[in-house]
């Protein structure tokens, strides 16, 4: 009785959820909508980390790489082969896997902090990677690539605002985040994703019940990366402009950051990972230009302190305790 | 041929700085087996205290000596109050913590002294150097090998060095003779955060001061470290002189400057994946 009553307040939530997120690009200016976009693409990408590190127990201090060779993948593609932004999509995901996969390769003989370590030296590598002359003739060397930002398909006016482009990518994004986290859910709850928690938590047993261990761990590298580049390239499209300073190191601990406040092990997580790294640092760099790194050196360490299980495992345990509260 | 020396030369003035980050990290992970991300911000930070403190009118030698202490207390405070309620939380917390410490190092260094580029003096007066060697060049091998045998005597010499190999060696047993194996992590943290002050305030008067001056560095420690066998220091000083004129060498006549890093990126994972004990590591054997 209680559970039906539950998943009846579910559903109506979730189209109450649904609607807001339909109208609120109509509702603010056009700078916010392209902020909530970003939000979007971040939660993507932190998806894509937290499938690795929270579901896997891989580390990777290195995401950012593959958000930038999404990116640049997308931009690429646009720029010099006239492909539909909506097509490379796709193709930066397969991108991205690959690349995944061929760090992932070695990952295999690399634990705990061996891998965070050659991770964190992809990640410091990498803008220095996409200056290179030798491939400054697709990449644009330091100067980067300019895009220009899609048209809407359609157009129409609602409360006043039309549809211009940054709200069509706020749609489109929102479409292909919709798309990805149904993957990411579909991929984690059933028998692949027990066995990634498996080899996170035993790894030995985990092999002697008869996973793959090789395969599931390398897989899950290219489908994680596969997964942040998704998202990359959507940053490139949304932001129209890609260049190798924009991929720093910082962008990796961002999103790790993201990872560990939304929560790891968790998909709903990543939402609140992305809302956190877009707006905190807004709201923190009023106050100094150092503020926003410090913020988050002191949360990841008190969050390690009081809530290792992020937002999502403080709603958990919230509501945990409303249900024994009710029941009793 | 001349070029090619002069190379060789400054690649082993180099090598010596990233012997040195390479032996603080060493030191944190002989003893706790974490590797220390935070390493070059505290690094960083400190060489901004001896700055801060040659500004303030110090003569050289005392703002580093004066340096040096600090950044021991700093270390170990910083093991007694972040790092001790962690001691056996999974590796990736530890390694989430450390990567707080470094956002928090950084912070605070860009917003104690600004993000401006800053000149860092040399303590070795220019005029006693050679064709290949500069005496800043001289004077930072010297101090890196001065260290090592302050180190190694350390070590080897003193009861609180025993101590210290023993806590690092079977915590577990050296508890059973009444060694204070945590107050030992911390000396480790001290040490660390000392050695690392001395590589800051030696690499700094060549690459001038900013908050985000080590961020390669570390990178080209942790190749040394690797390289050497993270458990060896003497195997990490060689380590480094070898990172410190491959990079030089490959840089000026292979690869161009620009992928500097990249050598260090192919270096780490081609120890880690082909030789994860390094040239002079011992092999590491668990069971399971």
């Amino acid at each position: 009785m209680n559970k039906r009553i539950d998943r009846k307040w579910l559903w109506i939530g979730g189209a109450l959820v649904l609607v807001a997120l339909l109208l609120l690009p109509f509702l603010v200016k056009n700078y916010r909508v392209f902020q909530f976009t970003l939000v979007i693409i971040y939660a993507v990408a932190i998806l894509g980390l937290n499938i690795l590190t929270g579901f896997n127990g891989q580390f990777s201090l290195g995401h950012g790489a593959f958000y930038a060779f999404g990116a640049y993948t997308a931009a690429i593609l646009i720029d010099r082969f006239g492909v539909p932004y909506w097509a490379t999509l796709p193709l930066a995901f397969v991108v991205c896997f690959v690349f995944g996969l061929l760090v992932g390769f070695p990952a295999l003989r690399l634990a705990g902090h061996y891998l965070a370590l050659a991770t964190y030296a992809l990640a410091i590598a990498v803008p220095q990677l996409l200056k290179y002359k030798g491939i400054a003739e697709w990449t644009g060397g330091v100067q980067g690539i300019v895009l220009l930002k899609p048209d809407p398909p359609f157009s129409f006016r609602l409360f006043g605002q039309p549809l211009n482009s940054d709200r069509w990518l706020y749609f489109f994004c929102l479409a292909v985040a919709a798309i990805m986290f149904l993957l990411a859910w579909n991929l984690l709850r059933g028998r692949v994703g027990r066995a990634l928690v498996a080899i996170r938590d035993h790894p030995i047993a985990a092999t002697a019940m008869g996973v793959n261990l090789p395969a599931f761990k390398s897989l899950t590298f290219g489908t994680s990366a596969g997964f942040t580049g998704v998202a990359g390239a959507m940053g490139g499209i949304v932001v129209a402009f890609v260049s190798p300073d924009s991929f720093t190191f910082a962008l990796s601990i961002f999103l790790l950051v993201g990872a560990v406040v939304g929560g790891l092990a968790s998909i709903g997580g990543a939402i609140f990972g992305g809302i956190f790294i877009q707006f905190v640092p807004n709201i923190a760099d009023a106050m100094s230009k150092s503020a926003p790194a410090a913020i988050y050196g002191v949360l990841l360490i008190l969050l390690m302190y009081v809530l290792p299980t992020g937002v999502m495992g403080g709603l958990r345990k919230l509501r945990g305790r409303w249900r024994a509260r009710t029941a009793g | 041929m001349e070029g090619f020396w002069l190379q060789v030369f400054s690649g082993l003035a180099n090598g010596s700085i990233y012997g040195s980050v390479g032996l603080a990290l060493v030191m944190i992970y002989r003893s706790t087996h974490h590797l220390n991300f935070a390493q070059g911000e505290m690094a960083t930070f400190s060489t901004f205290v001896a700055w801060w403190l040659i500004h303030q009118g110090w003569p050289y030698w005392g703002a580093f000596f004066a340096t040096l202490a600090l950044s021991f207390i700093g270390g170990v405070l910083i093991q007694r109050v972040v790092l001790r309620p962690l001691e056996r939380a999974p590796v990736l917390t530890n390694v989430i913590v450390l990567i707080g410490l470094l956002l928090i190092f950084n912070a605070m260094s860009g917003w104690l002294f600004d993000f401006n580029i800053k000149v860092f003096p040399s303590p070795f007066a220019d005029g006693w150097g050679t064709k290949y060697f500069s005496a800043h060049q001289f004077g930072t091998v010297g101090v890196l090998l001065v260290m090592l045998l302050a180190l190694f005597a350390f070590f080897r010499f003193t009861s609180i060095g025993l101590a210290m190999r023993a806590a690092a060696q079977n915590p577990d047993s050296a508890r059973l003779v009444g060694i204070r194996v945590s107050w030992m992590l911390a000396l480790g943290w001290g040490l660390a955060a000392v050695i690392g002050a001395v590589a800051g305030m030696m690499i700094a008067p060549v690459v001038f001061l900013d908050p985000n001056m080590m961020l390669g560095i570390l990178l080209y420690g942790f190749a040394a470290a690797l390289l050497g066998g993270i458990d060896n220091p003497w195997g990490v000083v060689i380590g480094g002189f070898i990172v410190g004129v491959l990079e030089n060498v490959l840089g000026a006549y292979v690869i161009g400057t620009e992928l500097k890093l990249t050598v260090a990126l192919v270096l780490i994972v081609a120890t880690l994946t082909l030789r994860p004990d390094g040239l002079f590591g011992k092999k590491v054997v668990t069971r399971v």
